[in-house]
């Protein structure tokens, strides 16, 4: 296959506009263009949609006003009441991985959340953001989260350990989870795609199976950034509620 | 025939709202079970995979840094790579008993509060 016509060149990221501040490559890549249009995208839907404010909403306005009442409902059915004054960072997460994902499924678009060091930072922010409000919330009682309850005190030297591993793990597979299922989407539509001209006329299976792809992509767009979210909640729940 | 005044449309509308939502909440808690989307068995896998690859590397990780730290090579990585592997099977434990996202080892949900992740593995991927 051709230079450039690689599956997986689509993750390539390109410097649009290089910049270079002392030793850091701060250069506005692709990927950060694709961020930046997630953004303003989020406040065109959100603020373009409610606009009109009226009573009986229109098209834009009751999916901007679904999108909100959905988190809204998630956080209070996952954290409780308490979980209120993290709704916004947590509607944010979810519009940002949703809109992010979506803008990946434009052709010639970019996936950001299809590279680990996007999803992985989102995921050490809300780890460290988590395990924080927990430590101000609960002080050093929360360190009684990694000896479960009821447990033989010999055992502690080694249930700890394990415990603090799983606790850690969280942002690994929290990250992990998004971007492979990005990454794996958009490769496997690329490689279809690549059979489509390869085969001539018997092209329109692979072709066919492409259309269906992207069905499922787009599924999997909302599915991830659902589940991006409602880890973060039930993160925060556990942080909010130590058991 | 009567063209309906704005008023009558919104009680109407209203009518129409409140069924709606109390049908909503009628079968929201013993509705279909949402693990029979399809592919949720590929999905269920990968993140049994996820899961376990996720609090391997973790340990290895732990074990290499306090290796390179302490000058135990290779002692500490092997028993991380052990306890890792350990938490890996306790996340795959927690999720395949029902725990659904949830961590810890609290089963039952807090009464008034509904954990959508709690209704079984493999309901998201």
């Amino acid at each position: 296959m051709a230079e450039g016509h690689s599956p997986l060149s689509q993750f390539e990221i390109k410097r649009w506009v290089p910049i270079q501040v002392g030793d850091l490559d701060v250069s506005f890549t692709n990927s950060a263009t694709f961020m930046a249009l997630t953004v303003i995208g989020v406040s065109a839907f959100l603020v373009l949609g409610m606009r009109r404010h009226a009573l009986v909403p229109g098209r834009w306005q009751s999916m901007a006003e679904l999108s909100y009442v959905f988190i809204a409902n998630l956080v209070k059915d996952t954290v409780g009441t308490e979980g209120r004054p993290y709704f916004p960072f947590i509607f944010t997460v979810f519009m940002f991985v949703l809109f992010g994902n979506l803008f990946g499924m434009v052709p010639y678009g970019f996936t950001f959340t299809s590279h680990i060091v996007v999803t992985f930072t989102m995921a050490i922010v809300v780890f460290l953001g988590v395990t924080v409000i927990a430590l101000i919330k609960h002080k050093l009682h929360f360190f009684t989260f990694f000896m479960p309850p009821g447990v033989p005190l010999i055992m502690a030297p080694l249930l700890v350990p394990i415990e603090i591993i799983s606790y850690l793990s969280r942002p690994v597979s929290l990250s992990v989870r998004l971007f492979a299922n990005m990454l794996a989407g958009h490769t496997l539509l690329k490689v279809f795609a690549g059979f489509v001209v390869a085969l001539g006329l018997f092209g329109a299976f692979p072709l066919a199976f492409v259309v269906a792809l992207t069905a499922l992509e787009i599924v999997i767009a909302f599915l991830q950034a659902f589940v991006f979210t409602i880890l973060t909640c039930l993160y925060l729940n556990d942080a909010l509620h130590l058991h | 025939m009567r063209e309906p005044g704005p008023g009558e449309d919104l009680e109407r509308l209203d009518a129409r709202l409140k069924r709606a939502t109390a049908e909503a909440r009628r079968s929201a808690p013993g509705g279909p079970p949402r693990d029979e989307r399809p592919g949720s068995a590929l999905g269920l896998a990968l993140r049994v995979g996820v899961e376990l690859v996720s609090a391997l590397a973790i340990g290895v990780a732990i074990g290499w840094l306090l290796d390179a730290w302490l000058g135990t090579r290779p002692w500490l990585m092997l028993a991380f790579i052990l306890l890792g592997g350990a938490a890996g099977i306790l996340n795959v434990y927690r999720m395949a008993r029902g725990f659904g996202y949830a961590v810890g080892y609290k089963q039952d949900p807090p009464s008034g509060r509904k954990r959508p992740g709690d209704q079984g593995p493999g309901i998201e991927e």
